[in-house]
């Protein structure tokens, strides 16, 4: 019987020819991340071991450990400056010598530079302390967030337990409309099967629609599997990710391929020509409504950032929009790496965005997760480009968050209400 | 295991409400503590008493990863969550950091018990007595390997 790509890298990480959906095997890991959130959570648990009576003075392996800076960045208050230094000191006694500082040289949200910088390659085993680390499988990568116990097992040991998911296979037929993103085709699949429609399971993309993808809209499929509660997601390598992974300087790896008689536990198919924009509403992400049906609802602020959306090609799409028109609504644009925010602004699209109005920051994760820079106030209205709409999420419990796409954020930026970028004057 | 039931009726309790997002920069136990459940229950931190469990519906701790979502329900006093199902990180890290037991019951034992009522669970039977009613359901055993981490007290004094 054929194996998917899943199943084959984590057969070959775990040592084994076949595996059968739902076997328990522990894993061997090729790349990990922390970030200033789950670092100092995986410090906290060291400190407790050490308690313990457990020595604790080298990791496994301090080449295949990266860290990034991104959560409360740049440093929100007292607390989160002391995470930086503890993450600092960190990185510094084990020896980690890939951490993206905050400010110096390349900086930015940890699944955006994990494509960005081609930190992880087809074929690995990539795991990271934050759940959207589903993101990376648009590499042609098993990649699956875990808690701060887990990741502090992986830098000392190496290796992880995983069940071993059955696979769901989402095929696009045709090359999406100009109206219509990645981001509305997952929130549509979101909307299909609930935000646990693909619990403990993996989401795998393919047919022609997503070959027709860039790498950049495919990162956003993989990124919200997370929001169906699925393990990982996962997409075949093909010469466009060659193509991408060279221009970043990654020309060695070994891809993995799924065999022509694979497994799959479901197939969902759909026709690109039938797919429009799409917004979730609050207070889930599966809570979906086309967002024609929606153009009624007024709106205090969009927000075009996070890993979901503040990528080039999401910036992209805005400036189509943004281009010689104006804000009617306060908005917020934070390209999700300086390399993106430089890349923004060598295309002019910094400049479109300021002579719209909008508001132009750093990258970071800061208001998507309701932490800090453009937080929601009470009974505050936002459309949103993030990955997320749960009570309280971008700030205060009675704030509302609708997610949608770049495209559908910038067009209602402009009216002030939710809209269809077709609908635009 | 005996202790008394927090009831939330409700599927999709996510890590936001459990834990939410400004707290996250804070690795204190017994801080976070203070802040389990903000999101859903203004009350929960007065009324959670040590030993109590939770009991709620579908996909249980679903969003972010962060490991301050059981953290602090642990240190809040919960031994256990009892659920319809769990969202596989929330599950993993309750288990592996040995926080709390995520325990998966039916939709039966999800209707039957109510706030307050008084349980006793034993997981090596795989059971569950409602000492208030006078009833007794069953739980999902755990896998082989999550009853082997879980017996051991956690993934660190697990030895494969």
């Amino acid at each position: 019987m054929g194996m998917n790509i899943t199943e084959k890298i984590l057969a070959r990480a775990s040592g084994k020819t076949s595996l059968t959906t739902d076997d328990v095997v522990f894993v061997n890991v090729d790349k990990v991340m922390i970030h200033d959130v789950s670092g100092p959570g995986v410090i906290a648990v060291f400190e407790k071991l050490k308690k313990q009576g457990m020595k604790i003075d080298k990791l496994w392996d301090p080449s295949k450990v990266w860290v990034a800076e991104d959560h409360f960045v740049p440093s929100a208050d007292k607390i989160s400056a002391q995470n930086i230094v503890l993450l600092t000191n960190f990185t510094k006694e084990f020896g980690i010598s890939k951490h993206f500082k905050y400010g110096m040289g390349q900086y930015g949200i940890c699944h955006t530079l994990s494509h960005e910088e081609a930190m992880v390659l087809p074929g690995e085993v990539y795991v990271g302390g934050d759940s959207h680390t589903n993101t990376t499988g648009a590499l042609g990568a098993f990649a699956a967030g875990l808690g701060h116990t887990d990741v502090a097992y992986v830098l000392l040991n190496g290796k992880i337990w995983f069940k071993i998911p059955p696979t769901i296979y989402f095929k696009l037929n045709g090359k999406l409309p100009n109206h219509v993103m990645a981001k509305d085709f997952i929130l549509k699949i979101i909307g299909d099967i609930g935000n646990d429609g693909a619990a403990y399971k993996t989401m795998q993309f393919g047919g022609s629609g997503v070959s027709e993808m860039s790498i950049e809209e495919r990162l956003t499929l993989t990124n919200m599997t997370t929001e169906a509660g699925a393990k990982s997601g996962i997409i075949e390598p093909d010469q466009k990710l060659r193509d991408y992974l060279s221009a970043r300087g990654a020309t060695k790896y070994n891809e993995v391929h799924g065999d022509q008689d694979a497994q799959y536990e479901k197939l969902y198919e759909y026709e690109a020509s039938e797919l429009e924009p799409t917004v979730a509403k609050p207070f889930s992400p599966e809570n979906i409504s086309v967002a024609r049906d929606l153009s009624s609802i007024e709106l205090d602020k969009a927000y075009i950032g996070s890993c979901t959306g503040a990528k080039l090609e999401d910036l992209r799409a805005v400036a189509k929009i943004l281009k010689g028109r104006h804000v009617k609504i306060r908005t917020e644009i934070l390209p999700a790496a300086i390399s993106i925010f430089k890349k923004a602004m060598d295309e002019g699209l910094l400049k479109i965005f300021m002579d719209a109005g909008v508001m132009v920051g750093p990258p970071t994760c800061g208001a998507c997760c309701g932490a800090h820079m453009g937080v929601l106030a009470k009974d505050e209205v936002c459309i949103s480009t993030t990955n997320r709409n749960f009570p309280g999420r971008m700030g205060h419990l009675e704030s509302k968050t609708y997610l949608a796409s770049p495209l559908v954020a910038a067009a209602s930026a402009v009216t002030g209400k939710i809209t269809d970028p077709r609908d635009l004057k | 295991m005996k202790g008394s039931v927090i009831k939330y009726e409700k599927d999709n309790i996510d890590t936001d409400v459990i834990l939410p997002g400004p707290y996250l920069k804070i690795h204190d136990y017994k801080e976070l503590a203070k802040h389990a459940m903000e999101g859903l229950d203004k009350d929960f931190h007065s009324k959670v008493k040590e030993g109590d469990f939770i009991l709620a519906g579908r996909n249980f701790g679903c969003g972010s990863s962060r490991e301050h979502a059981p953290i602090a329900l642990s240190y809040s006093g919960i031994k256990a969550v009892l659920a319809l199902s769990f969202a596989r990180i929330f599950y993993r890290n309750a288990v592996d950091g040995a926080f709390l037991l995520p325990i998966e019951i039916d939709e039966n034992a999800y209707k039957d018990i109510s706030q307050g009522n008084t349980l006793e669970i034993d997981t090596t039977k795989n059971e569950i007595k409602n000492l208030t009613k006078n009833r007794t359901y069953p739980m999902k055993p755990f896998p082989e390997l999550i009853g082997k981490i879980v017996a051991a007290g956690g993934l660190f004094n697990y030895k494969p």
